[in-house]
Protein backbone atom coordinates (compact mmCIF):
# COMPACT_ATOMS: atom_id res chain seq x y z
CA UNK A 1 0.00 0.00 0.00
CA UNK A 2 1.22 3.22 -1.37
CA UNK A 3 1.85 6.20 1.64
CA UNK A 4 -1.30 8.25 -0.73
CA UNK A 5 -3.76 5.07 -0.42
CA UNK A 6 -2.42 5.28 3.74
CA UNK A 7 -3.18 8.61 3.74
CA UNK A 8 -6.24 8.78 2.18
CA UNK A 9 -7.69 5.30 4.34
CA UNK A 10 -7.13 7.68 7.58
CA UNK A 11 -8.87 9.89 5.97
CA UNK A 12 -11.79 8.47 5.45
CA UNK A 13 -11.89 6.68 8.62
CA UNK A 14 -11.90 10.02 10.71
CA UNK A 15 -14.54 11.04 8.77
CA UNK A 16 -16.61 7.98 9.36
CA UNK A 17 -15.74 8.85 13.09
CA UNK A 18 -17.10 11.83 12.71
CA UNK A 19 -20.20 10.92 11.30
CA UNK A 20 -21.11 8.59 14.18
CA UNK A 21 -20.12 11.17 16.51
CA UNK A 22 -22.57 13.29 15.05
CA UNK A 23 -25.52 10.98 14.77
CA UNK A 24 -24.63 9.41 18.22
CA UNK A 25 -27.39 11.47 20.79
CA UNK A 26 -26.37 9.55 24.30
CA UNK A 27 -23.42 11.56 24.38
CA UNK A 28 -24.05 14.71 26.89
CA UNK A 29 -23.04 17.69 24.89
CA UNK A 30 -20.28 19.46 27.15
CA UNK A 31 -22.42 22.83 27.08
CA UNK A 32 -24.90 20.75 30.10
CA UNK A 33 -22.44 19.75 31.96
CA UNK A 34 -19.50 22.33 32.36
CA UNK A 35 -17.85 23.39 35.53
CA UNK A 36 -18.36 27.14 36.60
CA UNK A 37 -15.27 29.57 35.54
CA UNK A 38 -13.29 30.03 38.83
CA UNK A 39 -10.54 32.53 39.44
CA UNK A 40 -7.48 30.46 39.57
CA UNK A 41 -7.30 27.60 37.56
CA UNK A 42 -6.61 23.67 39.02
CA UNK A 43 -5.25 20.78 37.58
CA UNK A 44 -7.94 18.03 36.09
CA UNK A 45 -8.44 15.40 39.33
CA UNK A 46 -7.02 12.64 37.16
CA UNK A 47 -3.57 14.70 37.10
CA UNK A 48 -1.52 13.58 40.53
CA UNK A 49 1.62 15.43 39.65
CA UNK A 50 3.43 16.54 43.03
CA UNK A 51 6.83 17.60 44.18
CA UNK A 52 8.53 14.97 46.29
CA UNK A 53 9.41 16.18 49.94
CA UNK A 54 12.35 15.30 52.22
CA UNK A 55 13.07 17.29 55.53
CA UNK A 56 16.63 16.64 56.65
CA UNK A 57 16.49 17.26 60.33
CA UNK A 58 13.44 17.29 62.80
CA UNK A 59 13.16 21.11 62.49
CA UNK A 60 10.83 22.04 59.52
CA UNK A 61 11.42 23.77 56.58
CA UNK A 62 15.57 22.31 56.44
CA UNK A 63 15.24 20.12 53.29
CA UNK A 64 14.18 20.07 49.72
CA UNK A 65 11.38 19.37 47.43
CA UNK A 66 11.65 18.04 44.13
CA UNK A 67 10.16 17.99 40.48
CA UNK A 68 8.41 15.43 38.80
CA UNK A 69 10.06 15.86 36.06
CA UNK A 70 8.91 12.32 34.51
CA UNK A 71 5.29 14.13 34.27
CA UNK A 72 6.44 17.44 32.60
CA UNK A 73 6.23 18.23 29.43
CA UNK A 74 8.67 21.15 27.34
CA UNK A 75 11.20 22.91 29.49
CA UNK A 76 9.27 25.24 31.50
CA UNK A 77 9.05 24.16 35.10
CA UNK A 78 5.27 25.28 37.00
CA UNK A 79 5.63 27.79 39.56
CA UNK A 80 4.17 25.21 41.97
CA UNK A 81 6.31 22.23 40.81
CA UNK A 82 9.62 23.88 41.05
CA UNK A 83 11.92 22.25 43.23
CA UNK A 84 12.88 24.07 46.91
CA UNK A 85 15.92 23.58 48.79
CA UNK A 86 15.62 25.69 52.38
CA UNK A 87 18.25 25.74 55.22
CA UNK A 88 15.31 27.41 57.83
CA UNK A 89 12.05 27.21 56.23
CA UNK A 90 9.92 29.54 53.92
CA UNK A 91 9.12 33.23 55.55
CA UNK A 92 6.50 34.83 55.38
CA UNK A 93 7.30 38.38 53.50
CA UNK A 94 5.38 41.31 53.38
CA UNK A 95 6.39 42.97 50.04
CA UNK A 96 5.53 46.71 51.24
CA UNK A 97 8.23 46.19 53.95
CA UNK A 98 10.77 44.72 52.10
CA UNK A 99 13.79 46.55 50.54
CA UNK A 100 17.19 45.66 49.14
CA UNK A 101 19.95 47.43 50.98
CA UNK A 102 23.65 47.80 48.65
CA UNK A 103 26.25 49.00 50.94
CA UNK A 104 30.03 48.48 51.10
CA UNK A 105 32.48 49.41 49.01
CA UNK A 106 30.05 51.68 47.08
CA UNK A 107 30.35 55.31 46.36
CA UNK A 108 26.39 55.91 47.41
CA UNK A 109 24.61 53.63 49.85
CA UNK A 110 21.09 52.69 48.68
CA UNK A 111 18.10 50.80 49.72
CA UNK A 112 15.56 50.42 47.17
CA UNK A 113 11.62 49.09 48.00
CA UNK A 114 9.93 46.64 45.96
CA UNK A 115 8.30 49.54 43.89
CA UNK A 116 11.28 51.03 43.33
CA UNK A 117 13.26 48.07 41.81
CA UNK A 118 9.99 47.67 39.54
CA UNK A 119 10.48 51.14 38.36
CA UNK A 120 13.50 50.21 36.15
CA UNK A 121 13.60 48.86 33.04
CA UNK A 122 12.46 45.11 33.39
CA UNK A 123 13.84 42.38 31.43
CA UNK A 124 12.63 38.19 31.34
CA UNK A 125 15.13 35.82 30.60
CA UNK A 126 14.39 31.39 30.60
CA UNK A 127 17.27 29.28 33.05
CA UNK A 128 17.58 26.69 34.26
CA UNK A 129 18.16 26.33 38.58
CA UNK A 130 19.72 23.56 39.41
CA UNK A 131 21.07 22.42 43.15
CA UNK A 132 24.42 21.05 43.09
CA UNK A 133 23.78 18.41 45.22
CA UNK A 134 21.53 17.01 42.28
CA UNK A 135 22.01 13.59 41.47
CA UNK A 136 24.15 12.81 44.50
CA UNK A 137 22.43 9.31 45.49
CA UNK A 138 23.75 8.11 42.04
CA UNK A 139 27.45 9.27 42.43
CA UNK A 140 27.26 7.31 45.95
CA UNK A 141 26.11 4.19 43.99
CA UNK A 142 22.49 4.47 45.67
CA UNK A 143 20.26 5.27 42.55
CA UNK A 144 16.79 6.18 44.06
CA UNK A 145 13.80 4.40 41.89
CA UNK A 146 12.61 7.57 39.71
CA UNK A 147 14.22 11.08 37.97
CA UNK A 148 12.40 12.70 40.09
CA UNK A 149 14.23 11.76 43.33
CA UNK A 150 17.62 11.61 41.36
CA UNK A 151 17.02 14.57 39.36
CA UNK A 152 14.31 16.35 40.87
CA UNK A 153 16.80 19.50 41.99
CA UNK A 154 16.15 20.45 38.78
CA UNK A 155 13.51 23.29 37.29
CA UNK A 156 13.12 25.75 34.55
CA UNK A 157 11.86 29.20 34.78
CA UNK A 158 11.38 32.40 33.20
CA UNK A 159 12.38 34.89 35.16
CA UNK A 160 11.72 38.98 35.17
CA UNK A 161 13.28 41.47 36.63
CA UNK A 162 15.99 44.27 36.52
CA UNK A 163 19.77 43.91 35.80
CA UNK A 164 22.00 43.51 38.19
CA UNK A 165 24.17 45.23 36.92
CA UNK A 166 22.02 48.80 36.60
CA UNK A 167 21.32 48.39 39.57
CA UNK A 168 24.75 48.52 41.32
CA UNK A 169 25.45 51.56 38.61
CA UNK A 170 23.00 53.66 41.04
CA UNK A 171 25.42 53.37 44.28
CA UNK A 172 28.58 53.31 42.15
CA UNK A 173 30.93 50.58 42.88
CA UNK A 174 34.25 51.58 43.89
CA UNK A 175 37.12 50.08 41.97
CA UNK A 176 38.47 47.73 44.69
CA UNK A 177 35.21 45.86 44.60
CA UNK A 178 35.76 42.30 43.86
CA UNK A 179 32.66 40.64 45.46
CA UNK A 180 28.78 41.02 46.49
CA UNK A 181 27.45 39.43 49.44
CA UNK A 182 24.12 38.33 48.90
CA UNK A 183 21.94 37.71 52.04
CA UNK A 184 18.01 36.66 51.97
CA UNK A 185 15.54 37.37 54.63
CA UNK A 186 14.91 33.94 55.61
CA UNK A 187 15.39 32.78 59.80
CA UNK A 188 18.98 31.87 59.31
CA UNK A 189 19.74 35.02 57.03
CA UNK A 190 21.75 32.43 54.37
CA UNK A 191 24.23 34.66 52.55
CA UNK A 192 26.56 33.64 49.49
CA UNK A 193 30.07 35.27 48.24
CA UNK A 194 29.00 36.40 44.60
CA UNK A 195 31.68 37.34 42.11
CA UNK A 196 31.07 41.11 40.95
CA UNK A 197 32.16 39.72 37.26
CA UNK A 198 29.21 37.59 37.53
CA UNK A 199 27.22 40.33 38.91
CA UNK A 200 27.99 42.98 35.93
CA UNK A 201 27.50 40.12 33.47
CA UNK A 202 23.94 38.04 33.58
CA UNK A 203 22.93 38.72 37.12
CA UNK A 204 19.47 39.29 37.83
CA UNK A 205 17.18 40.54 40.44
CA UNK A 206 14.07 38.93 39.85
CA UNK A 207 10.39 39.76 41.12
CA UNK A 208 8.55 37.54 38.61
CA UNK A 209 8.23 33.75 37.39
CA UNK A 210 6.30 31.98 35.00
CA UNK A 211 4.45 35.40 34.48
CA UNK A 212 3.20 36.13 37.71
CA UNK A 213 4.77 37.21 41.06
CA UNK A 214 7.46 35.10 42.70
CA UNK A 215 6.02 32.02 45.05
CA UNK A 216 7.01 32.49 48.20
CA UNK A 217 9.13 29.55 48.19
CA UNK A 218 11.10 30.94 45.13
CA UNK A 219 11.67 33.92 47.53
CA UNK A 220 9.01 36.47 47.54
CA UNK A 221 9.21 39.04 46.86
CA UNK A 222 12.94 39.43 45.33
CA UNK A 223 15.33 36.50 44.33
CA UNK A 224 18.96 37.09 42.81
CA UNK A 225 19.41 34.87 39.98
CA UNK A 226 22.80 34.06 38.29
CA UNK A 227 21.99 32.04 35.15
CA UNK A 228 24.29 28.61 35.54
CA UNK A 229 25.73 28.94 38.44
CA UNK A 230 24.61 26.28 41.70
CA UNK A 231 20.99 27.07 42.91
CA UNK A 232 22.09 28.00 46.31
CA UNK A 233 23.70 31.39 45.32
CA UNK A 234 20.65 32.25 43.49
CA UNK A 235 19.81 33.78 47.41
CA UNK A 236 15.84 33.89 47.84
CA UNK A 237 13.71 36.68 49.64
CA UNK A 238 16.71 38.75 49.26
CA UNK A 239 17.34 41.94 51.17
CA UNK A 240 20.81 42.66 51.49
CA UNK A 241 24.01 43.36 49.12
CA UNK A 242 27.52 43.98 50.60
CA UNK A 243 30.15 44.66 48.67
CA UNK A 244 33.62 43.73 49.29
CA UNK A 245 36.59 43.07 48.05
CA UNK A 246 36.83 39.14 49.80
CA UNK A 247 34.58 36.77 50.03
CA UNK A 248 32.81 35.90 53.57
CA UNK A 249 33.80 32.41 53.61
CA UNK A 250 30.20 31.75 54.91
CA UNK A 251 28.95 28.52 56.21
CA UNK A 252 27.62 27.75 53.00
CA UNK A 253 30.67 28.00 50.91
CA UNK A 254 32.70 26.52 53.44
CA UNK A 255 31.04 23.46 55.69
CA UNK A 256 29.05 22.86 52.79
CA UNK A 257 28.71 23.33 48.62
CA UNK A 258 32.58 22.86 48.77
CA UNK A 259 33.98 19.31 46.68
CA UNK A 260 36.12 17.21 48.67
CA UNK A 261 38.03 15.11 46.84
CA UNK A 262 40.22 11.91 46.89
CA UNK A 263 43.45 13.56 48.30
CA UNK A 264 41.51 15.17 50.96
CA UNK A 265 41.81 18.47 50.07
CA UNK A 266 38.41 20.06 49.13
CA UNK A 267 37.79 22.68 46.04
CA UNK A 268 36.46 25.82 47.10
CA UNK A 269 34.46 28.36 45.30
CA UNK A 270 33.23 26.18 42.96
CA UNK A 271 30.07 27.78 40.71
CA UNK A 272 29.25 27.13 37.32
CA UNK A 273 26.97 24.20 36.82
CA UNK A 274 28.31 21.60 33.91
CA UNK A 275 26.64 19.69 31.07
CA UNK A 276 23.97 17.50 32.10
CA UNK A 277 21.22 15.16 30.35
CA UNK A 278 18.89 12.79 31.50
CA UNK A 279 15.87 10.66 29.81
CA UNK A 280 12.70 11.25 31.23
CA UNK A 281 10.54 8.82 29.50
CA UNK A 282 10.74 6.08 29.66
CA UNK A 283 12.51 6.50 32.99
CA UNK A 284 12.39 4.69 36.43
CA UNK A 285 9.14 2.92 37.48
CA UNK A 286 7.70 3.83 33.68
CA UNK A 287 6.78 0.90 31.48
CA UNK A 288 8.11 0.56 27.67
CA UNK A 289 5.44 -0.78 25.32
CA UNK A 290 6.45 -3.29 22.22
CA UNK A 291 7.16 -1.40 19.08
CA UNK A 292 7.24 2.31 18.99
CA UNK A 293 8.36 4.00 22.19
CA UNK A 294 9.88 7.46 22.08
CA UNK A 295 12.64 8.27 24.26
CA UNK A 296 12.46 12.02 25.63
CA UNK A 297 14.80 14.06 27.74
CA UNK A 298 16.16 17.04 29.27
CA UNK A 299 20.11 18.36 28.70
CA UNK A 300 21.47 21.65 30.25
CA UNK A 301 24.65 23.56 31.04
CA UNK A 302 25.86 26.27 32.72
CA UNK A 303 28.67 26.96 29.89
CA UNK A 304 26.11 28.45 27.56
CA UNK A 305 24.32 26.15 24.74
CA UNK A 306 23.28 22.57 24.67
CA UNK A 307 25.10 21.65 20.72
CA UNK A 308 24.43 17.77 21.56
CA UNK A 309 22.41 15.07 22.84
CA UNK A 310 23.24 11.40 22.19
CA UNK A 311 21.25 8.68 23.01
CA UNK A 312 22.14 4.99 23.37
CA UNK A 313 19.52 2.30 23.38
CA UNK A 314 21.94 -0.98 23.44
CA UNK A 315 24.30 -0.09 27.16
CA UNK A 316 26.39 2.07 25.23
CA UNK A 317 27.80 0.41 21.78
CA UNK A 318 26.14 2.50 19.93
CA UNK A 319 24.86 6.66 19.96
CA UNK A 320 22.40 8.32 18.14
CA UNK A 321 21.81 11.99 17.44
CA UNK A 322 18.55 12.69 19.23
CA UNK A 323 16.52 15.58 17.64
CA UNK A 324 16.66 18.64 20.05
CA UNK A 325 13.43 21.09 20.72
CA UNK A 326 13.97 24.71 19.43
CA UNK A 327 14.66 27.70 20.47
CA UNK A 328 17.64 26.48 22.16
CA UNK A 329 18.54 28.88 24.93
CA UNK A 330 21.50 29.67 26.57
CA UNK A 331 22.32 28.28 30.05
CA UNK A 332 18.64 26.95 29.56
CA UNK A 333 17.09 23.41 29.87
CA UNK A 334 16.69 21.90 26.29
CA UNK A 335 14.39 19.37 25.52
CA UNK A 336 15.45 16.23 23.26
CA UNK A 337 13.93 13.35 21.31
CA UNK A 338 14.48 10.22 19.42
CA UNK A 339 12.22 7.69 18.28
CA UNK A 340 12.63 4.13 19.01
CA UNK A 341 11.38 0.81 18.23
CA UNK A 342 11.58 -1.63 21.27
CA UNK A 343 11.66 -5.30 20.10
CA UNK A 344 11.59 -7.01 23.84
CA UNK A 345 15.30 -7.04 24.70
CA UNK A 346 16.38 -6.66 27.69
CA UNK A 347 18.88 -2.95 27.54
CA UNK A 348 20.03 -0.17 28.84
CA UNK A 349 19.15 3.31 27.66
CA UNK A 350 21.16 6.28 28.59
CA UNK A 351 22.00 9.93 27.05
CA UNK A 352 24.71 12.11 27.15
CA UNK A 353 25.41 15.68 25.99
CA UNK A 354 28.13 18.86 24.01
CA UNK A 355 27.41 22.23 25.21
CA UNK A 356 29.10 24.87 23.09
CA UNK A 357 32.28 25.14 25.27
CA UNK A 358 33.36 21.59 23.89
CA UNK A 359 32.50 19.99 26.87
CA UNK A 360 30.86 16.90 26.77
CA UNK A 361 28.89 14.90 29.65
CA UNK A 362 31.03 12.05 31.26
CA UNK A 363 30.23 8.45 32.45
CA UNK A 364 29.84 8.38 36.04
CA UNK A 365 33.28 6.37 35.98
CA UNK A 366 34.93 8.99 34.11
CA UNK A 367 33.77 11.22 37.01
CA UNK A 368 34.58 8.97 39.94
CA UNK A 369 38.27 8.73 38.59
CA UNK A 370 38.86 12.89 38.63
CA UNK A 371 36.55 13.18 41.37
CA UNK A 372 35.90 10.77 43.79
CA UNK A 373 32.81 9.39 45.28
CA UNK A 374 32.92 11.84 47.90
CA UNK A 375 32.49 15.10 46.09
CA UNK A 376 29.03 15.91 47.37
CA UNK A 377 28.59 18.25 45.07
CA UNK A 378 28.68 19.41 41.28
CA UNK A 379 27.99 15.14 39.61
CA UNK A 380 26.91 15.29 36.23
CA UNK A 381 28.05 11.72 35.35
CA UNK A 382 25.45 10.33 32.49
CA UNK A 383 22.51 8.60 33.91
CA UNK A 384 21.12 4.67 32.84
CA UNK A 385 17.86 3.36 32.91
CA UNK A 386 17.74 -0.53 32.85
CA UNK A 387 14.82 -2.19 30.34
CA UNK A 388 13.73 -5.04 31.86
CA UNK A 389 12.48 -7.73 29.56
CA UNK A 390 9.17 -7.21 30.63
CA UNK A 391 9.61 -3.81 29.21
CA UNK A 392 9.81 -2.32 33.40
CA UNK A 393 11.92 0.64 33.69
CA UNK A 394 14.67 1.01 36.68
CA UNK A 395 17.60 2.68 37.95
CA UNK A 396 20.88 1.09 37.45
CA UNK B 1 29.55 59.64 9.88
CA UNK B 2 31.19 62.64 10.41
CA UNK B 3 33.34 63.39 13.32
CA UNK B 4 31.12 65.59 14.56
CA UNK B 5 28.38 63.60 14.41
CA UNK B 6 30.13 60.79 16.15
CA UNK B 7 31.19 62.81 18.85
CA UNK B 8 27.82 63.71 19.45
CA UNK B 9 26.03 60.51 19.59
CA UNK B 10 29.49 59.22 21.39
CA UNK B 11 28.29 62.03 23.89
CA UNK B 12 24.65 61.12 23.90
CA UNK B 13 25.25 57.32 25.09
CA UNK B 14 28.12 58.27 27.85
CA UNK B 15 25.01 60.59 29.08
CA UNK B 16 22.86 58.04 28.80
CA UNK B 17 24.78 55.53 30.42
CA UNK B 18 25.84 58.05 33.35
CA UNK B 19 22.37 59.35 33.99
CA UNK B 20 21.48 57.58 37.35
CA UNK B 21 17.49 56.65 37.96
CA UNK B 22 17.70 57.65 41.37
CA UNK B 23 15.26 54.60 42.35
CA UNK B 24 17.19 54.21 45.50
CA UNK B 25 16.91 55.84 48.59
CA UNK B 26 20.65 57.41 50.05
CA UNK B 27 21.20 55.75 53.97
CA UNK B 28 24.33 56.39 55.38
CA UNK B 29 27.79 53.78 55.50
CA UNK B 30 26.94 54.24 59.72
CA UNK B 31 23.12 53.39 59.12
CA UNK B 32 24.04 50.42 56.45
CA UNK B 33 26.16 48.83 59.11
CA UNK B 34 23.71 48.37 61.61
CA UNK B 35 22.20 45.61 59.37
CA UNK B 36 25.57 44.15 58.61
CA UNK B 37 26.09 40.83 60.19
CA UNK B 38 28.93 39.62 57.90
CA UNK B 39 32.25 38.65 59.22
CA UNK B 40 35.36 37.72 57.58
CA UNK B 41 38.14 35.47 57.74
CA UNK B 42 40.47 38.36 58.97
CA UNK B 43 37.81 39.32 61.38
CA UNK B 44 36.08 42.36 59.95
CA UNK B 45 32.91 42.34 61.23
CA UNK B 46 33.04 40.87 64.78
CA UNK B 47 31.70 43.04 67.23
CA UNK B 48 33.81 43.52 70.69
CA UNK B 49 32.84 40.72 72.90
CA UNK B 50 34.70 37.73 75.00
CA UNK B 51 33.79 34.37 76.56
CA UNK B 52 35.30 31.16 77.07
CA UNK B 53 34.49 27.35 76.69
CA UNK B 54 33.31 27.74 81.22
CA UNK B 55 31.05 30.57 80.50
CA UNK B 56 29.46 28.87 77.37
CA UNK B 57 29.39 25.45 78.63
CA UNK B 58 25.73 26.47 80.70
CA UNK B 59 24.49 28.71 77.29
CA UNK B 60 25.38 25.14 75.24
CA UNK B 61 23.50 23.14 77.44
CA UNK B 62 20.78 25.01 77.33
CA UNK B 63 20.41 26.35 74.00
CA UNK B 64 22.49 23.76 71.97
CA UNK B 65 22.60 20.31 73.19
CA UNK B 66 18.94 19.44 72.68
CA UNK B 67 20.22 19.37 68.61
CA UNK B 68 23.72 19.01 68.38
CA UNK B 69 23.92 17.12 71.76
CA UNK B 70 26.10 17.03 75.02
CA UNK B 71 29.31 17.01 73.71
CA UNK B 72 28.63 18.17 69.85
CA UNK B 73 27.93 14.50 68.69
CA UNK B 74 24.80 15.51 66.84
CA UNK B 75 21.86 13.42 66.47
CA UNK B 76 21.83 10.08 64.01
CA UNK B 77 19.90 10.29 60.81
CA UNK B 78 19.26 14.32 61.84
CA UNK B 79 21.60 16.41 63.08
CA UNK B 80 25.32 16.37 61.91
CA UNK B 81 28.16 16.07 64.40
CA UNK B 82 29.69 19.37 65.41
CA UNK B 83 33.00 17.06 66.25
CA UNK B 84 35.08 14.59 65.22
CA UNK B 85 36.68 13.19 61.76
CA UNK B 86 39.94 14.91 62.21
CA UNK B 87 42.53 13.40 59.81
CA UNK B 88 39.50 11.08 57.97
CA UNK B 89 39.33 13.66 55.16
CA UNK B 90 41.94 11.52 52.84
CA UNK B 91 40.10 8.46 53.77
CA UNK B 92 36.99 6.04 52.06
CA UNK B 93 35.01 7.55 54.69
CA UNK B 94 35.90 11.47 55.12
CA UNK B 95 33.68 12.74 58.00
CA UNK B 96 33.20 16.70 57.80
CA UNK B 97 32.63 18.63 61.01
CA UNK B 98 33.54 21.74 62.69
CA UNK B 99 37.09 20.34 64.08
CA UNK B 100 37.76 18.18 60.56
CA UNK B 101 36.30 20.30 57.98
CA UNK B 102 35.33 24.23 58.15
CA UNK B 103 38.63 26.28 57.52
CA UNK B 104 37.72 29.52 59.89
CA UNK B 105 37.05 30.27 63.13
CA UNK B 106 35.30 33.44 62.39
CA UNK B 107 32.40 31.47 60.08
CA UNK B 108 31.94 29.28 63.73
CA UNK B 109 30.93 32.84 65.00
CA UNK B 110 29.37 33.86 62.06
CA UNK B 111 27.06 30.93 62.05
CA UNK B 112 26.05 30.80 65.52
CA UNK B 113 25.75 34.66 65.31
CA UNK B 114 22.89 34.91 62.27
CA UNK B 115 21.26 31.05 62.40
CA UNK B 116 21.50 29.89 65.75
CA UNK B 117 19.94 28.76 68.24
CA UNK B 118 17.28 27.40 65.34
CA UNK B 119 14.58 28.10 66.39
CA UNK B 120 15.71 31.97 68.51
CA UNK B 121 18.17 32.63 65.38
CA UNK B 122 20.04 36.53 66.42
CA UNK B 123 18.81 36.11 70.26
CA UNK B 124 22.12 35.43 71.98
CA UNK B 125 24.21 38.56 72.88
CA UNK B 126 27.83 39.47 71.43
CA UNK B 127 29.59 37.84 74.46
CA UNK B 128 27.31 34.87 73.94
CA UNK B 129 28.30 34.14 71.01
CA UNK B 130 32.48 34.18 71.69
CA UNK B 131 31.10 31.77 74.79
CA UNK B 132 29.21 29.18 72.61
CA UNK B 133 32.07 29.52 70.01
CA UNK B 134 34.55 28.50 72.39
CA UNK B 135 32.60 25.72 73.54
CA UNK B 136 32.29 24.22 70.09
CA UNK B 137 35.93 24.75 69.55
CA UNK B 138 36.74 23.13 72.97
CA UNK B 139 35.11 20.51 72.28
CA UNK B 140 37.29 19.52 68.98
CA UNK B 141 40.20 20.36 71.03
CA UNK B 142 41.03 23.73 69.45
CA UNK B 143 41.08 25.70 72.35
CA UNK B 144 41.15 25.42 76.22
CA UNK B 145 38.20 25.33 78.39
CA UNK B 146 39.77 28.87 79.77
CA UNK B 147 40.99 30.37 76.53
CA UNK B 148 39.42 33.61 75.71
CA UNK B 149 37.90 34.18 72.31
CA UNK B 150 37.82 38.14 71.74
CA UNK B 151 36.98 40.16 68.09
CA UNK B 152 41.47 39.97 68.23
CA UNK B 153 42.26 36.39 69.53
CA UNK B 154 39.14 34.58 67.59
CA UNK B 155 40.60 34.78 63.81
CA UNK B 156 43.79 34.27 65.12
CA UNK B 157 42.47 30.63 65.85
CA UNK B 158 44.02 28.41 63.52
CA UNK B 159 41.70 25.27 62.30
CA UNK B 160 42.87 22.04 61.81
CA UNK B 161 41.52 22.21 57.95
CA UNK B 162 42.90 25.67 57.47
CA UNK B 163 45.32 24.42 54.24
CA UNK B 164 42.40 21.88 52.94
CA UNK B 165 40.40 24.16 50.48
CA UNK B 166 41.90 24.64 47.15
CA UNK B 167 40.81 26.70 44.33
CA UNK B 168 38.75 25.43 41.13
CA UNK B 169 41.22 27.33 38.66
CA UNK B 170 39.97 25.98 35.43
CA UNK B 171 37.36 24.23 36.12
CA UNK B 172 35.57 23.30 33.21
CA UNK B 173 38.93 22.44 31.18
CA UNK B 174 39.83 20.37 34.02
CA UNK B 175 36.83 17.69 33.93
CA UNK B 176 36.83 17.90 30.36
CA UNK B 177 37.49 13.97 29.94
CA UNK B 178 37.03 13.84 26.06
Amino acid sequence: MSVKDEDRRRFLALGAGLLSTTACTTTKPASESGAHMRPHGLRSPHEKVARVIRELTASPGTGSSRTPLQHLYGTITPSDLHYERHHAGVPAIDPLQHELLVHGLVEQPLTFSMAALRRFPSVSRTCFLECSGNVIGDLRGNPPPTVQDSHGLLSCTEWTGVSLRMVLEEARLKPEAKWLIAEGADASRMARSIPVEKALDDALLVYGQNGEALRPEQGYPLRLILPGFEGNMNVKWLDRLLVTDQPAMSVKETANYTELLPSGKAEVLTFVMEARSVITSPSGGQQVLNGFNEITGLAWTGLGKITKVEVSTDNGKTWQVAALQEPILDKSVVRFRLPWEWKGEETIIQSRCTDESGYVQPSRDEFIALRGINAGYHYNGIKCWQVKADGHVVAV
Amino acid sequence: MSWRCSFLLFAVLLQAQQKPFGFGKPVSAEEARKRDLTVFPDGRGLPPGRGDAKAGAPIYAAKCAECHNDRGEGRENQYPGLVGGIGSLATPKPKKSVGSYWPYATTVWDHIHRAMPFDHPRSLTADEVYAVTAVVLYLNGIVTETQELNEKTLPQVRMPNRDGFIPETRPFQKRKVR
